[in-house]
């Protein structure tokens, strides 16, 4: 895998270039399957196993998708990939491995300066120096169980409303003793005038 | 004051959802909640290659390679897979072979990507492009006991090209290009001098090259040319050590070439001579040690060479039979089996290649009716603890099921059909019936107090452990969501899918068990080698009212060959057993199937047929069917898409048909056509509404109370061109010259009621419709990446309506029919965003009532389904919504689509090949269900806007009660509290 650097317009970006192995051998080719560049590249998973849940980390499930399904192949356990072949033009690379996101990658191969190419990502725009690929994020399939806790039971409907009936038991005297006393007497004057009473309402409820 | 009741119901219900809604986006499920309403199911296809690993201890393997494109090890005690491989369609896999007893080699794309694979754990260890000239046939040779290199040699061979690729690491040692004019390389063989590869090829059609060729360094050592009288058919098999047999190209006679003396000398024996009344295509086979075998689609003759001198047959089988390849065994001779149907039983014999008249081992196998004939045979060896050999041998049936047989009996069995399903749709299950369990384990009073007695033992504790497994056995069966009745809430159905095979398949969606299966024989291919295709399946009789005792049933349509004209096939089956009740082959074909919403008196589903005269036939024929029918007939209207010439058509029907006294035909009349300019627009999608697709809202009310009214037509047909240079695939075209334009027709005046271009932008495109909206997937070239664009259509025409006082007055038009007749004048809002993945297949969540927000159901490029709620596709997502958009549940804009991973419903499975995506509505209208299929199969319920109109099974009674009974204590206390108090008051 030989790999040089070469610096492009004033952005000063380092591009990648991947040994052209087939170019002579493409040229012999009868059926002209033509002057072909070869792209490789690395797939690197950090941490395997590390926070899997269930899903061990392993290249032999990541596959790596040319042009959308144009060409498709697979890391090897060193997670190098390769495509042979590939034409001048702009390709998209992407990475299917379950538990981790990838960003599909732009990679330019220039017909004038054969052999140069370039790779980006396409979600965060980031050039990249090399061909190595890594997860963007690890993905979490299932919702996490947040463990038992006092505030989620208070918090539901049904905690709420327990809540609300302490704090009118408890609470509400306690207010009522902070009422101006005029205001209670007369509040008090009011009930005396048309009584009404919890206990009498339960009974008018029962009756 | 009294409200209307059914107001506090409905605001109850809006708030619910919206809280529901507002709570949040992504709707997960918890990791130990897997398999409580979803199932996975994985498979592989119908197996073409087989290999078996000759490991002497540990775990039993075979590698096979099936018409699916994977490539898998399979578990030989149980048929399980231990690692499996789909390989992209683009990169068809031609051949598979074992090196050195660890590596699976597996060579594709006409011989020019070679792979190897672990054993163990199919981890991929190298891969080596190879350049070769296209090639029809590409060959893999690994080198046995080669001394020559430190480390076995492949030899692959294809077109002119033979190459030598180390199996350590894939390098290639050697490669060597013929350059004999037209030259194709046919076999390579060791030669039993050490050292010495022979290459013998065809060049042109007449004349046959024989190289010998150094292992070591693939030099030519000898050059060996022979032109033969007559041409050559290319077929061409090794008959012993050193005689070749090729078929000529009349293939009315074989030639019996020996190739090792130096030079070539050959034999011309008359095939007619040997076998008498051959008739169709045959193909030879090599069985080693001078046995060869002549196979037609119904026959197989047996012949032995004797040397070059010429054949005789040994043994003729008039049944349809199928041969495997010859099995050295240990004592230096060869094996091979012979399967063939003998009623319902299959007849497995043995055979060695010394004596190949008599049979080793003649066994007798009793196996499903439902899986057709047998079509391939691998056989294994294995040594017995009587240090005898015993066989087993791996069956490969016409349904593509995959069966193990051994000792006479099936060991274990695959459905492999369900790798290929065409079509799927559902039925009803059995209503429960009152008082009766229709389980089918109730059915027999004995059985059911024999069940009964089990689950007493098994509460006493006195059963043994074949006991608790029958009793869990029961219980599952028994348990709700896999029981054989409807249920209330619609979740238990049976799906129905029709298999490339021709085979039609009902599983339960609780658990995803096979029902019941019908390989139609309609469907099966006959003795002339047409091979039938199976196209569609469709509801055909869904009983409610008057016939509600009747079973519904499934209509399946299929063609009798692989042309457009040839004539079509009908069968109608029962969906709850499976009964074929009608079959018959039309007298048309079949170019379009078009399901009416119209029905019989007996609740038959009527179905136009367009044959390729653009004759319309009508199903089921039946008198009032004819009735409903012409009532209906100035009313119908159907289009066709012609990719090919890049025309849109609108017909119309008329009585008439050029048959005579065929009451049932219908001639067609074009009404318009929209003819795409070829050189700048190709068409690349059409896609039109669900036929049973619910909306249950006309308005849209947006935020500042204004309403927009919906464009709601059934004939909204969405139509995407991309520009013939960007029809291929991505990286070949420039941006410049991309170009995609989607237009929204109206299929009954074809009036084009939107079109929009994207420049820049190119296939694949994926698009799907539902109510008034499309939403499209493409490539945007600019940018580079993936976008999905959503176009909204409402109707301006009934605007006005908002005005109260004309609703009051009665003046509105929200009566008034739509019809496609007047042109509508319609306003369409569009936007396009950023998606990360490529798309395989797109569909939408539907639900009974239509009510429940919708979501997007994607299929990714690494075979997940992600659920994406449409309001992130709202073309009036703004950057800063205003306080009234928020309010509506507008999501700010971002110019890519989250891809939520918890909103995977596949969650960490994958369906490997995905190729559809089905939502089923279920009767509860928050649920709607979801079958996924592609090589393996996946069904999942969903909630889109979560299940507001029932509990969830994470609900807590447990809470609810003990809050019942605080209250309750909490009212008591307080009560006897007051009653203190006012007594107190009183005596004050």
């Amino acid at each position: 895998m030989a790999a040089s650097f070469a610096p492009h317009g004033h952005l000063l970006l380092l591009l990648l270039l991947v040994a052209v192995v087939l170019a002579c051998l493409g040229t012999a080719a009868a059926a002209g399957s033509g002057e072909g560049y070869t792209i490789a590249g690395r797939i690197k998973i950090d941490g395997a196993n590390a926070k899997g849940f269930g899903l061990p980390a392993k290249t032999s499930n990541t596959k790596v998708i040319l042009n959308g399904g144009q060409r498709v192949t697979f890391a090897r356990p060193d997670g190098y990939f390769a495509f042979h072949n590939v034409p001048a033009g702009t390709h998209l690379i992407e990475v299917s491995s379950i538990g981790y996101f990838f960003s599909p990658v732009r990679v330019d191969i220039s017909a004038r300066n054969p052999g140069y190419i370039q790779a980006a990502l396409t979600e965060t725009r980031r050039v990249l120096n090399e061909l190595v690929l890594e997860p963007l994020k690890e993905e979490q399939y299932y919702e996490v169980r947040e463990p038992f806790s006092v505030m989620s039971l208070l918090k539901s409907p049904m905690g709420l409303m327990v809540g609300f009936m302490v704090l009118m038991v408890f609470v509400m005297p306690k207010m009522m003793e902070n009422i101006d006393p005029e205001e209670m007497k007369q509040a008090q004057e009011q009930m005396r005038n048309n009584p009404v009473s919890f206990s009498s309402l339960l009974a008018r409820a029962q009756g | 004051m009294a409200a209307p009741p059914h107001r506090p119901l409905l605001i109850l219900l809006a708030g619910l959802l919206v809280v529901a809604s507002l709570a949040t986006l992504a709707e997960a499920i918890y990791e130990d909640q897997v398999g409580l309403a979803d199932w996975h199911q994985k498979y592989i296809g119908k197996v073409k290659q087989a290999v078996y690993h000759s490991q002497k201890s540990g775990r039993r393997r075979v590698v096979v390679l099936t018409e699916e494109n994977v490539i898998s090890s399979l578990d030989l005690r149980s048929g399980d897979i231990f690692w499996r491989h789909v390989i992209d369609k683009n990169d068809p896999l031609d051949q598979l072979s074992l090196s050195l007893g660890k590596y699976v080699l597996t060579l594709s794309s006409g011989g020019t990507i070679l792979r190897a694979w672990n054993l163990p754990d199919g981890q991929m260890i190298w891969e080596t492009n190879l350049q070769t000239s296209t090639a029809s046939n590409p060959q893999l040779h690994v080198m046995s006991n080669n001394k020559v290199a430190k480390d076995n040699l492949v030899l692959v061979s294809a077109g002119r090209w033979i190459y030598a690729v180390s199996s350590i690491d894939g390098s290639i040692s050697w490669e060597k290009e013929f350059s004999l004019d037209g030259i194709e390389i046919k076999q390579v063989l060791q030669s039993p001098e050490n050292g010495i590869v022979y290459a013998v090829g065809i060049a042109g059609s007449s004349k046959l090259a024989l190289y010998h060729l150094s292992a070591k360094t693939g030099e030519v050592l000898k050059d060996i040319q022979e032109s033969f009288p007559g041409e050559l058919s290319g077929e061409i098999v090794l008959g012993s050590d050193n005689v070749l047999v090729a078929l000529n190209k009349a293939r009315s006679s074989l030639f019996l070439i020996e190739f090792t003396s130096g030079r070539i000398s050959y034999n011309k024996v008359h095939v007619s001579d040997l076998v008498q009344d051959l008739s169709g295509t045959f193909k030879l086979q090599s069985l080693s040690n001078g046995v060869i075998a002549l196979q037609t689609p119904s026959t197989v003759s047996l012949l032995k060479l004797k040397n070059t001198d010429g054949l005789e047959v040994v043994q003729r089988f008039d049944q349809p039979a199928a041969l495997s390849d010859a099995l050295t065994i240990a004592e230096k001779d060869e094996a091979f089996a012979i399967v063939q149907h003998m009623g319902s039983q299959i007849e497995f014999v043995v055979k060695f290649t010394s004596d190949a008249s008599s049979a080793m081992i003649r066994e007798k196998v009793n196996i499903d009716q439902h899986r057709g004939n047998v079509e391939k045979v691998f056989l294994n060896s294995y040594i017995r603890t009587d240090k005898s050999h015993g066989f087993r041998a791996l069956v490969v049936m016409e349904d593509h099921s995959l069966l193990l047989i051994q000792q006479g009996e099936v060991v274990w069995s695959r459905e492999d059909g369900l790798a290929s399903i065409v079509d799927v749709t559902t039925s009803e299950l059995p209503v429960e019936k009152d008082g009766v369990s229709v389980a089918d384990v109730e059915h027999n009073l004995f059985e059911w107090l024999k069940g009964h007695m089990l689950k007493l033992k098994g509460t006493l504790m006195l059963a043994n452990a074949d006991e608790v497994a029958a009793i869990q056995a029961l219980r599952l069966k028994s348990s709700e969501k896999n029981k054989m009745t409807r249920d209330h809430n619609g979740f238990r159905k049976l799906l129905i899918v029709l298999t490339k095979a021709g085979k039609v398949i009902a599983l339960h969606t609780g658990d995803g068990r096979i029902i019941w299966s019908n390989l139609l024989p309609s469907l099966r291919a006959s003795r002339f080698g047409v091979m039938p295709s199976a196209l569609r399946i469709y509801q055909w009789q869904v009983p409610h009212h008057s016939v509600m005792r009747e079973n519904p049933s499934v209509l399946v349509v299929g063609k009798s060959g692989a042309e457009s004209s040839a004539p079509g096939v009908f069968s109608i089956l029962d969906s709850y057993s499976g009964e074929e009740l009608n079959a018959m082959r039309l007298d048309h074909s079949v170019v379009q199937i078009i399901p009416l919403t119209l029905k019989d008196l007996s609740e038959q589903r009527l179905h136009l047929i367009v044959d390729s005269n653009s004759n319309a036939h009508l199903y089921p024929k039946s008198p009032d069917a004819l009735d409903v029918f012409l009532h209906e007939m100035p009313n119908l209207y159907f289009y066709s898409v012609d990719i090919l010439t890049n025309v849109i058509r609108g017909y119309s029907l008329q009585k008439s048909c050029n048959i005579e006294g065929d009451e049932y035909c219908f001639s067609t009349k074009e009404l318009w056509s929209i003819i795409f300019p070829s050189d700048s627009e190709r068409i690349a999608i059409s896609e039109t509404r669900k036929m049973n697709e619910v909306v249950h809202t006309q308005a849209k009310t947006i935020g500042d109370h204004d309403v927009m009214y919906k464009y709601l037509s059934k004939n909204l047909v969405f139509v995407a061109t991309v520009s013939p240079k960007a029809a291929g695939d991505i990286g070949s075209a420039l941006p410049e010259e991309a170009l995609l334009v989607a237009y929204l027709i109206d299929a009954v005046t074809g009036r084009v009621l939107h079109r929009v271009t994207h420049h820049g932008a190119q296939g694949p495109v994926h698009a799907v419709l539902s109510e008034n909206w499309v939403v499209y997937h493409y490539f945007n070239l600019r940018a580079h990446r993936f976008e999905m664009a959503v176009i909204e259509i409402y109707d301006q025409s009934r605007a006005d309506n908002k005005d109260v006082m004309k609703l009051i007055l009665g003046k509105h038009n929200l009566s008034a029919p739509i019809t496609s007749y007047a042109r509508p004048e319609v306003v369409v809002k569009s936007q396009s965003y950023f998606f990360t993945h490529s798309v395989k297949a797109m569909a939408v969540t539907q639900t009974a009532k239509g009510i429940t927000s919708k979501q997007l159901l994607i299929g990714t490029i690494s075979d997940q389904v992600l659920a994406l709620d449409k309001r992130y596709l709202d073309p009036r997502r703004s950057a800063n919504p205003t306080q009234q958009e928020k309010e509506e549940g507008i999501i700010p804009l971002t110019d890519s689509l989250p891809i939520i991973p918890q909103s995977f419903v596949t969650h960490s499975h994958q369906v490997e090949a995905l190729r559809g995506i089905v939502s089923i509505p279920a009767k509860l209208e928050s649920t709607t269900l979801v079958f996924t299929y592609g090589v393996d199969l996946f069904y999942t319920q969903l909630a889109p806007s979560r299940t507001y109109d029932s509990l969830t099974d994470e609900f807590s009674y447990a809470l609810l009660l003990i809050t019942i009974a605080v209250l309750v204590a909490a009212i008591i206390v307080t009560w006897i509290w007051s009653e203190k108090k006012e007594l107190r008051d009183k005596w004050r």
